[in-house]
């Protein structure tokens, strides 16, 4: 069983590593909402997801005017994030406008009732768009990094087995580290980032200092939407297929890392992401060995769940966050 | 004709006369029609014509019981579309029940529960499994499937497990922030979907995506209960002892601490309500209430399996109380109808008609845009329209008005006195003593 486990480690590592950037760039889009307005955006798996969808019609596009096969693959990728980010950044902000904003002071059930609103509402019309154009909502991406890398870890220990990826894996991981390190200079060294973190710590007295709340609120929805955007792109690079319901599960499992990692807290949510990927990687390679067989891959996405349970059950403020107290 | 209208609104008599008339036209023209949905609804219509009616409650209930005992029944059963219209009718009996569970949550006690739909999957396979030959798969004891006699047990008992779901989830999540419960809830209505999927092995409990199939049906005296038109008074007299505990529940002091701490948490915990305790009653109520109904579900469609759970299933109960008003009785059995019909009946035969248009030439709508798919994106299109602009619903929740002087003569005798509720601010603000 050991040997098993060893043996399938490398794979487990560098599926992991993928899945788990993927859920921290779109923790980040939950817990940078979550941080200022206190609230849950179940939209953005959908943004997530929207993100994919744009993404891949870009590259529809681009390859049906014979673009695609004159520019190297890496430009194109290029282009086709940046528009489905910026595009989703602005669906974003469009969302908070219309949506969230005029709730602003409303109970937190009210705006919780509408997020849920609008991630249904993007779903379908994602879902007619994709079908009016191609027929099925299933859409598959044309694959632009096809090559096949073949790890010689074995070589490092006779234990382990080989790792094999794509090299979109490489791309992946360069471009969510590349998110990541920006946001985190973004929010930490910039003077939008300190508006953003003064709005997220009170945002009275940030009004007071001449802030505008609105806009920093606007500029964290497109920021946290483009980079859910632009993960969506990541996303369909790596595994190809996608469809309008990928949002969904995908979201509560980053929620999850959002809390995991301490809600509000951005490194945090990086961390959690890692850490959820891992684990269910390693739970989708190893679960059926580990219990003979009795529960298979099929139940790999419960243990997102169980974390959060537990989560909330022993360290409600997550790892690396602050316990509040609730001020009358 | 302002004045004609406020002097209508004034006369019983009147009222009384037109909604009479109103009643047998719609059901003279059901009996005629044979089979005409439009007859059907308007009939169906009348009850909520009835509601606001000047007359005192009594007469309205009893007006109300002859209608949708008798009178619907007997002018449907006239056409050839009768065991239709009672399954259509039945389900929106389900359905009220279910969303007055999901009322006690989200309207009385503000929490938000997006997956409701788990605890109506838990009463339907409890039922399932053991009125199946499903149980004697995995239990080497008793005889299965259980006959049909058993099912007005199961009620309960699919009640209580629920609740027991219920109470599970709920301590971890209640005992932190409000916020996690929506998140945590949609995570379990989708695990519990995958388990119910996949638990045919290393046991054999749920069968898996086969799904359980024929589930005896109820029995009462010898006799079994089968279509849908004796369905239909399974499914009334619940629904009638659930209208009776939510009403009871409303305005009992767990109902006013409810309504407390949606109000105003922490000004309900200075007033002494226990918050995890009640946030824990409302849920454990709520979802006993789901569970119910899924025994019903089961029973009825005789055959259950997970993919009747979704998150869509929980969110079309989300927007009937939305739709209908949080925290309103009369509200919520209005949504609940308007949806199902909708979702049953008038999508359906949008498309239908759409689809013989398509095929006579008329006009051509892509099959991507027929209504009947279209389900998401009107419920999160309702949901958005009616949270920005009527957060009330269609029927706002009204408080009950109390008579402070009454209450205070009534309780001189005890040492309590009685909290006096009066309005929304009074009722978070606790009593005045």
């Amino acid at each position: 069983m050991l040997a098993h486990i060893i043996q399938t480690l490398p794979q487990v590592i560098v599926d992991g590593l993928t899945l788990g950037v993927v859920y921290a760039v779109v923790a980040i889009g939950y817990t940078m909402v979550y941080g200022i307005l206190e609230l849950i955006n179940f939209a953005h798996g959908e943004i997530f997801m929207s993100g994919a969808f744009i993404g891949t019609t870009v590259l529809l596009i681009l390859s049906s005017v014979g673009f695609l096969s004159s520019v190297p693959a890496i430009l194109a990728f290029i282009i086709i994030i940046v528009i489905a980010s910026l595009a989703t950044g602005f669906l974003g902000m469009g969302i908070e406008r219309v949506a969230y904003r005029p709730l602003r002071s409303a109970p937190k059930l009210i705006t919780l009732i509408t997020a849920i609103g609008v991630s249904f509402l993007l779903q379908d019309i994602v879902r007619f768009i994709a079908e009016l154009k191609t027929g099925n909502y299933i859409v598959s991406a044309p694959s632009l990094f096809n090559d096949k890398i073949h790890l010689k870890t074995s070589a490092i220990l006779p234990q382990f087995g080989d790792a094999l990826f794509k090299s979109s894996f490489l791309v992946v991981l360069i471009v969510a580290i590349i998110m990541l390190v920006a946001l985190d200079f973004f929010v930490n060294r910039t003077k939008w980032g300190m508006a953003m973190r003064a709005v997220a710590q009170d945002r009275e007295t940030a009004s007071l200092m001449s802030i505008n709340v609105n806009k920093v609120i606007s500029v964290t929805f497109f920021v946290g939407s483009a980079l859910g955007g632009a993960t969506g792109v990541l996303f369909m690079i790596q595994y190809g297929t996608i469809d309008p319901y990928i949002g969904f599960i995908l979201g509560i499992k980053a929620f999850t890392a959002a809390v995991l990692g301490g809600i509000g807290n951005i490194r945090g949510a990086m961390v959690g992401g890692l850490l959820i990927g891992f684990l269910e990687m390693f739970a989708a390679a190893n679960l059926s060995t580990l219990t003979h067989g009795a529960f298979g891959a099929e139940y790999k996405d419960i243990f997102a769940f169980a974390i959060l349970i537990a989560v909330l059950i022993f360290k409600p403020e997550g790892l690396f966050g602050k316990a509040v107290v609730e001020k009358v | 004709m302002r004045k004609l209208v406020d002097l209508f609104s004034q006369n019983k008599k009147a009222q009384l006369l037109l909604f009479i008339v109103y009643v047998a036209v719609t059901s003279l023209s059901l009996i005629l029609a044979q089979q005409s949905v439009v007859a059907f609804l308007l009939l169906l219509f009348s009850i909520l014509l009835l509601y606001f009616l000047k007359l005192n409650t009594k007469a309205k209930w009893i007006i109300g019981l002859l209608i949708v005992a008798v009178l619907i029944p007997f002018s449907a059963s006239q056409g050839q579309a009768y065991e239709s219209y009672m399954d259509v009718a039945t389900l929106v009996g389900i359905y009220c029940a279910m969303a007055l569970g999901l009322n006690i949550v989200v309207g009385f006690a503000g929490l938000l529960d997006l997956g409701f739909i788990a605890f109506f999957a838990v009463g339907a396979y409890t039922y399932g499994i053991f009125a199946s030959a499903q149980a004697s798969k995995f239990l080497h004891f008793g005889h299965f499937p259980l006959s049909g006699e058993s099912f007005w047990i199961f009620i309960l008992i699919g009640g209580i497990v629920a609740a027991i779901f219920g109470i599970l989830l709920g301590i971890p999540v209640l005992r932190v922030k409000g916020d996690y419960l929506a998140i945590v809830t949609l995570g379990f209505g989708e695990i519990i979907r995958i388990i119910f999927n996949n638990l045919d092995h290393p046991i054999n409990i749920t069968n898996g995506s086969m799904g359980i199939a024929s589930i005896a049906p109820p029995k009462i005296f010898g006799i079994v209960i089968a279509n849908a038109s004796q369905f239909y008074y399974v499914a009334l007299a619940i629904l009638l002892v659930v209208i009776y505990i939510v009403t009871r529940l409303e305005h009992s002091k767990i109902g006013r601490a409810w309504k407390a701490i949606r109000d105003n948490e922490i000004a309900g915990q200075a007033m002494g309500i226990p918050l995890v305790k009640t946030k824990l009653t409302a849920f454990a109520i709520g979802a006993s209430f789901s569970g119910m109904m899924g025994v019903v579900f089961a029973a009825k469609q005789t055959y259950v399996d997970a993919t009747s759970f979704t998150l869509l299933e929980s969110t079309t109960v989300l927007v009937m109380v939305l739709l209908g008003g949080m925290g309103s009785v009369p509200g919520v059995i209005l949504g609940a109808a308007v949806v199902t019909i909708l979702n049953l009946q008038v999508l359906t035969e949008v498309s239908n008609w759409l689809n013989q248009l398509n095929t006579n030439g008329v006009i051509s709508v892509p099959d991507a845009l027929s209504p009947a798919k279209m389900q998401r994106f009107i419920f999160g299109l309702l949901l958005i329209l009616f949270a920005l602009y009527r957060p009330k619903g269609l029927i706002p929740a009204k408080n009950q008005k109390y008579d402070a002087n009454k209450l205070k003569k009534s309780t001189t005798k005890s040492m309590y006195v009685e909290p006096q509720v009066s309005n929304d601010k009074k009722a978070s603000g606790g009593s005045e003593i």
